[in-house]
């Protein structure tokens, strides 16, 4: 009997599956033996891969190019600082609620964003992005243009609060990958791969283009709200323009477009790649930048499917295999 | 509440204020409604091309020590010539169907020009000095007062305004403009080449920024970072204006200025978040605009 032509991608999932679990196990004792600056950093480059992650649904699979996610970064970053400062909720639970505020605000802003396409669709929630910022500079129980800290994490020793905040960095990880790679497997993610192909002619098949858009564009605003309440929870001091600021959206946009767009696998090896670069030139100032801005131009032009999709196309493999052969 | 003679006076001096300082942006506006016309291409980079000819008239001076107004004559034909090479080097090789590669490509440029700026002249602001021209003005009475640096800038607009108008309505290249606008592949079977006409296009458009660019740093300072600020006021002024009209264009930064001054007066924190409000405030209500083409 021949094999199936889907038996090697389910083996290559599953060595996906266990290979990623082993990892997710082997990083949850980093507490244990890593120093604090090592904790911080990972935390950060698991922010940037769960917006990048969130940016590659949207752009990758919805046809949404935005360069305004950090509206919900910014808004779960805030969120964090309403509930755990001044309502007294456990800061540590603000990360999911951070989430779900942001998706929240993400329904009626996406019934103006929606009304433009394409390139404008990108402009305009920058625009949205710049009124949340705006809007929150001017408020000054908020802290104003400086922002303020957050007092809540007070309450915890420095080493617990660490740790905590390392794992629930985990969790929120593990919890992107599973979900998305859930959701891209089932009948939406079905949908959604017809609509990244063509619109119009998913159309004709009955999906609902509008309402799978509107989908999309709300779950990524609660992946991007989980990492913005997550990353100031790690850094303890919050403004608008870190909060709202554009660079969310370039260094993700930059991760997935070198990793790779339309696949999971992308997003990981840009954030790899883009920390490997930050750190490496962390002496030249913003050299790094520049030289990101470089290889992403370089990347979208010679090689468009991105360093994972290149990789990927050679060696016909996939750790979370969503391809189906017939 | 009865409105005193001096509060009017006031009203009226943020209104003359706010449309001067419209036409700034309906400069800043025009390349982007061009190249969004012509090739259908949003420049994200777009805001940083007007601080790099700010700053490249800003060294200029620096460097020669000579005339102010001579960056008009170096700078408009220098961004134009870079303006032809990017578009046939790099972004005519991004234009196709998915929308990614353009603003992507962009969206590099911009990070990397932002960047380089600040490598070569450090975060601070800078400005030109335009021998006193900057501060004298026309007393209109009541206290009004009209800048003529300001006028100006006005008038440039609406210079440059109708320039493109006739560029686009009575010349060979317009019709080439327009033609590859609608049809790139009918166009070239009539031989008209898409790579040089975008080449062209974008050559006009970055001409206009280096005016709108030069124009800014003789109006206020201007840093490596200000960039995306100036891109988001031109986008709004032509979405407020709608596209496809430079007129609309044209009004839609007036709009703008009005609506940033008007926010101004309240509190100085609130100019530019009025100025976004009412561009959304027009996506919601009139999507296709104030000013949309009605003649084809």
């Amino acid at each position: 009997m021949t094999e199936s032509p889907n038996a090697r991608p389910a083996r290559a999932g599953r060595a996906g599956l266990w290979g990623g679990a082993a990892l997710a196990a082997g990083l949850a004792t980093l507490p244990w033996w890593a120093d604090a600056s090592t904790l911080r950093l990972v935390v950060e480059a698991v922010c940037l891969l769960v917006i990048a992650q969130m940016w590659n649904l949207l752009a990758g699979y919805g046809g949404l190019v935005s360069v305004g996610q950090q509206a919900y970064v910014g808004l779960g970053g805030y969120a964090l600082v309403v509930l755990a400062d001044f309502a007294g909720l456990d800061p540590f639970l603000c990360v999911p609620l951070g989430g779900l505020v942001a998706a929240l605000a993400a329904v009626p802003v996406s019934r103006v964003a929606f009304r433009l396409q394409g390139g404008y669709f990108a402009i305009g929630t920058w625009v949205i992005a710049e009124v949340f910022r705006l809007a929150v500079a001017n408020a000054s129980v908020l802290g104003g243009g400086s922002g303020q800290s957050l007092v809540a994490m007070r309450a915890f020793p420095k080493d617990l609060r660490e740790s905590l905040t390392y794992w629930i960095a985990l969790a929120l990880l593990v919890a992107v990958m599973v979900g998305l790679y859930g959701l891209l497997r089932s009948r939406h993610g079905l949908a959604l791969t017809a609509l990244r192909d063509s619109e119009v002619a998913a159309e004709s098949q009955g999906i609902d283009v509008t309402a799978t858009k509107f989908m999309v564009y709300t779950v990524a605003a609660f992946g991007g709200g989980c990492a913005g309440a997550l990353y100031f929870l790690m850094n303890l001091r919050i403004s608008p323009d870190a909060a709202f600021g554009v660079n969310w959206s370039a260094f993700t946009i930059f991760i997935v477009v070198i990793g790779g767009t339309g696949t999971l696998e992308g997003p990981i090896v840009g954030t790899l790649l883009f920390f490997l670069l930050r750190e490496t030139l962390a002496d030249y100032g913003t050299w790094y930048l520049i030289v990101i801005g470089v290889v992403a131009v370089v990347t979208m032009l010679a090689c468009p499917q991105g360093l994972w999709g290149w990789l990927a196309r050679r060696l016909d493999f996939s750790f979370f295999p969503l391809r189906r052969r017939v | 509440m009865p409105i005193s003679a001096s509060d009017l006076i006031g009203w009226l001096d943020t209104l003359v204020q706010g449309v001067l300082l419209g036409g700034l942006y309906a400069l800043f506006a025009m390349g982007l409604s061009l190249a969004f016309g012509v090739m259908r291409l949003v420049n994200i980079a777009h805001g940083d091309l007007i601080v790099l000819s700010a700053f490249g008239g800003v060294a200029l001076v620096l460097g020669t020590g000579g005339s102010p107004y001579a960056a008009f004559a170096i700078v408009v034909p220098a961004m134009a010539a870079l303006g032809y090479v990017l578009q046939r080097v790099l972004l005519n090789r991004t234009l196709g169907g998915d929308i990614l590669p353009p603003l992507l490509v962009t969206f590099g440029l911009s990070i990397i020009i932002q960047n380089l700026l600040l490598e070569i002249f450090s975060a601070d602001s800078r400005s030109l000095r335009a021998e006193g021209f900057e501060t004298a003005s026309i007393q209109l009475g009541g206290g009004i007062a009209v800048g003529w640096l300001p006028l100006s800038v006005f008038l440039a607009a609406g210079a440059v305004t109708v320039g493109l108008e006739l560029l686009f309505g009575q010349t060979g290249l317009g019709r080439a403009f327009r033609a590859t606008s609608d049809d790139r592949v009918t166009a070239e079977l009539m031989g008209i080449g898409h790579r040089h006409v975008f080449a062209l296009a974008t050559a006009v458009s970055f001409a206009i920024v280096a005016v709108a660019g030069i124009f800014l740093a003789f109006r206020t300072t201007v840093a490596p970072s200000d960039g995306p600020g100036y891109l988001l006021y031109a986008f709004e002024a032509v979405i407020i204006g709608g596209m496809g009209s430079f007129w609309g264009t044209f009004g839609g930064g007036v709009i703008l200025g009005v609506a940033q001054a008007v926010g101004f007066r309240f509190d100085p924190g609130w100019g530019i978040l009025v100025g976004h409000l009412a561009c959304l405030a027009v996506l919601l209500t009139r999507p296709e605009g104030l000013f949309p083409r009605t003649r084809d």
